[in-house]
């Protein structure tokens, strides 16, 4: 009887190891979750990350492209050449590039994706990205001359953006809910409000996408995100919304956890056009009341970065400011007094839906009332968010984060949401887009950081950290997110 | 049966008590709050986050370091105001609704009111409740309106099925004999004699109250924080359970001993009211 028990125990492991070893050899097709659908599959069109999330790299290709590090690399176009005086950029394009649907990517396509994305009526939502460009002159099928009206040292930078991708005239009239691009992965199928399929496109130009088929499934609430990867419902999840839970995936060794740094600044959004935020001494004040460890500590779990300006940290450009607003509550309460506030005022503080905002917006109101300024908080949703405090502009107090990389050009634009209007600040930007020598670019760019800062626009909290969770055995993911993307070209699954 | 025969009775009827306790304790806890906590629900402690239970923290600590013993005192406050008002606007505009429909039974008026009714009642309550705060936005004071216009149609129903038969009985015919009016006979005839049933649904509908607030800050749509209130502190501990499930359990707690004792509590009532029983213990 024993003998028989110890042969069948044999048995049964082998059967066991080859279905494991079945498993192991089969998986090329992978699963991201995360929590914003996109609106729609343009991102020449709209501002959503979420649309870069899905499309960037892995559907659309630009003429040059960001790396993991946030390094611009060539992506479509081989090589370019630079004219002396800055004006000139000749790309080459590369030999064979066929979009999804056939038909050749030359050098008509990229004239027509960059005048559609600078003409008066383009709906993109990066134009000043194109400002500078005067005209773009197709030279032969391969060769794309762009002359910019002036000198801009941006402007490789500029075209990695997911907003410059390359895009078709045959297919621009379906492109929101059919994208057809020339990148490694085809749009394949799109249930609203579940998921977003990709598959590989065998005729891919490059080094072809080592997984067969790719799904994003979109899951806002981050309980459910949580069970989905505990699940393994989803390999990996991207822009993790509960940084709480993390610790208990490093303990799991199932999943593996990427603590990278993002673009996102996350701020305290003020309405400076709005008494009494129009007074600086009352935003100096709020500056000083904000306890920015505290709101690390409490709404992310220690995941971020102190920020004292509208600047990602990683960026060799950085300037550290934070000792402009250190945590005072003596001092705020000395200058709102100095302001005409010596009991402090009552504001709104709207929070749109991610921890960050819910989370700080409720620290952030009880180190506000320390020193005597009430908020009405409301928490509202993306639309609402948009439509009220982007676009409408009513509010006092907001909290979010901006994801774009480089964008501390916000700041010279007087009718953008947190309304700051400083014409010195706004012949600085000019005078940056103006100027291609990087060590020139770099004492620009920290005297526009210094203005900002000592102008007290927003609350400057932290540099929002990419949390991404996956499966162990998921190799090549983006640590970092330089821009909005999950980019695939890369991932496998490790035996 | 005289006084003394009453409190026997609610004495002796142990369900009673005990969900005359628990309400007490919690209405207790709520109106405490309002002098003294433990702890400052306004102030956070980051530093002493998710702590356990312990001598100092009764409860622990939630998320922001705040203390959950403290946060629960004045949830129950934000509860038992929510529903204590939502109950009121039902009964006020329910009661006279089903006594003017009772008085004009089976005519124009009484139809009126009651297909009204029927159409308050064919959408669920949760769903009027989600709509007015879409509508008006989320806070306490339309959480207050929309569980108040789901409770109209309850007591408008009960009292109109409680006063047409009332409408039959002899003195109800001598008081018309003697001239009365319709409004008159319901105010002193109908309303005394139904008070006890409207007390008893006033109590069920209580704690369906606390539940509807419960529910409608667990999705974000009651009271707004920095309010402390039940719902949204489950809400909150969501993703936490797994870390610190007694986050939750505090909460979840207070909502179902709440319930419980208000529901035991009205469950009682109706036995102390009811004659046949009453009959029976005397």
């Amino acid at each position: 009887m024993k003998h028989f028990t110890i042969k069948t125990a044999f048995a049964g492991v082998a059967v066991l190891a080859l279905s494991a070893g079945l498993a192991q050899a089969a998986q090329t097709d992978i699963t991201v979750g995360m929590q914003l659908e996109p609106p729609h599959l343009d991102p020449t069109s709209a501002a959503a990350g979420a649309i870069d999330s899905v499309t960037y790299a892995n559907i659309f290709e630009g003429l040059t492209r960001f790396t993991s590090t946030g390094a611009i690399v060539p992506g479509l176009a081989e090589s370019w050449d630079i004219s002396d005086d800055g004006l000139t950029y000749t790309f080459h394009l590369h030999d064979g590039v066929k979009f999804h649907d056939g038909t050749d990517m030359n050098a008509d396509d990229v004239k027509f994706t960059l005048d559609r994305a600078r003409a008066e009526d383009s709906a993109n939502a990066q134009k000043a990205l194109f400002a500078a460009i005067a005209e773009v002159n197709v030279i032969d099928p391969l060769t794309v001359e762009v002359k910019l009206s002036e000198p801009n040292g941006n402007m490789l930078f500029n075209l990695a953006w997911g907003d410059a991708v390359i895009v078709a005239p045959e297919s621009i009239d379906t492109i929101k809910t059919n994208p057809v691009g020339t990148g490694p992965f085809k749009f394949s199928n799109w249930v609203q409000g579940d998921k977003i399929e990709i598959t590989r496109n065998p005729d891919y130009w490059g080094t072809p996408a080592k997984l067969e088929k790719a799904t994003f499934k979109f899951i806002s609430d981050p309980t459910a995100a949580f069970a989905s990867v505990m699940a393994e419902d989803v390999d990996v999840f991207t822009g993790f919304p509960a940084p709480e839970n993390l610790p208990q995936f490093e303990a799991d060794p199932r999943f593996q956890v990427l603590v990278g740094s993002t673009e996102g600044e996350t701020i305290l959004s003020t309405n400076n056009k709005m008494p009494p935020f129009d007074n600086v001494k009352v935003r100096e004040a709020l500056a000083h009341a904000i306890n920015r460890q505290e709101i690390i500590d409490g709404a992310m779990f220690g995941y971020g970065t102190p920020i004292g300006t509208h600047f990602a940290p990683h960026h060799p450009a950085y300037v550290d400011l934070t000792a402009l607003s250190t945590h005072d509550p003596e001092l705020s309460r000395k200058l709102l007094a100095e302001a005409g506030f010596p009991d402090g005022f009552t504001t709104t503080l709207k929070l749109p839906p991610p921890s960050y905002a819910r989370r700080g917006g409720e620290i952030i109101a009880a180190q506000l009332a320390a020193v005597g300024i009430k908020t009405e908080i409301t928490n509202v949703e993306w639309a609402q968010w948009l439509e009220q405090v982007f676009r409408g502009k009513d509010y006092g107090l907001t909290i979010v984060s901006h994801t774009e990389p480089l964008d501390i050009g916000i700041y010279a634009q007087p009718d953008y949401y947190f309304q700051y209007d400083n014409p010195a600040f706004q012949a600085l930007m000019e005078e940056l887009n103006a100027t291609t020598d990087p060590t020139k670019r770099a004492a620009m760019l920290g005297a526009a950081q210094a203005t900002i800062s000592k102008d007290y626009v927003n609350g400057y909290l932290f540099q929002l950290a990419a949390l991404t969770v996956a499966n162990a055995k998921v190799v090549g993911l983006w640590e970092n997110a330089p821009t909005q993307a999950t980019d695939l070209t890369a991932v496998y699954w490790e035996d | 049966m005289g006084r003394g025969g009453w409190v026997r009775a609610a004495l002796s009827s142990r369900s009673f008590m005990f969900g005359l306790i628990l309400s007490l304790l919690f209405l207790g806890a709520a109106l405490l709050s309002f002098f003294w906590t433990p702890f400052d629900v306004a102030r956070l402690t980051i530093s002493e986050r998710l702590q356990l239970p312990s001598a100092m923290h009764w409860f622990g600590t939630d998320h922001f370091g705040r203390d959950i013993f403290s946060m629960i005192m004045v949830g129950a406050r934000t509860s038992i105001a929510v529903a204590l008002v939502a109950v009121g606007i039902g009964m006020v505009m329910g009661v006279p609704l089903g006594l003017a429909a009772a008085a004009r039974a089976g005519r124009l008026l009484d139809e009126i009111i009651m297909r009204g009714n029927d159409l308050v009642f064919a959408f669920p309550a949760l769903l009027i409740a989600i709509m007015i705060t879409a509508v008006f936005g989320a806070s306490a004071v339309n959480a207050i309106i929309a569980i108040g216009i789901f409770n109209i149609p309850v007591f408008a129903r009960l009292t109109r099925g409680a006063a047409l038969s009332l409408w039959k009985r002899d003195y109800v015919m001598s008081a018309r004999v003697a001239g009365k009016g319709a409004a008159r006979i319901s105010a002193e005839h109908i309303l005394p004699n139904i008070a006890n049933l409207l007390i008893v649904q006033g109590t069920i509908q209580f704690s369906l109250g606390i539940l509807a607030e419960a529910g409608l800050s667990y999705v974000g749509l009651g009271a707004q924080p920095p309010t402390p209130s039940w719902g949204r502190m489950l809400a909150d501990a969501q993703t936490l359970i797994s870390l610190a499930p007694h986050i939750a359990i505090f909460p979840g707690l207070a909502i179902v001993f709440t319930v419980l004792g208000l529901n035991l509590m009205g469950d009682g009532l109706r036995d102390l009211f009811d004659p046949r029983l009453r009959r029976a213990r005397a």
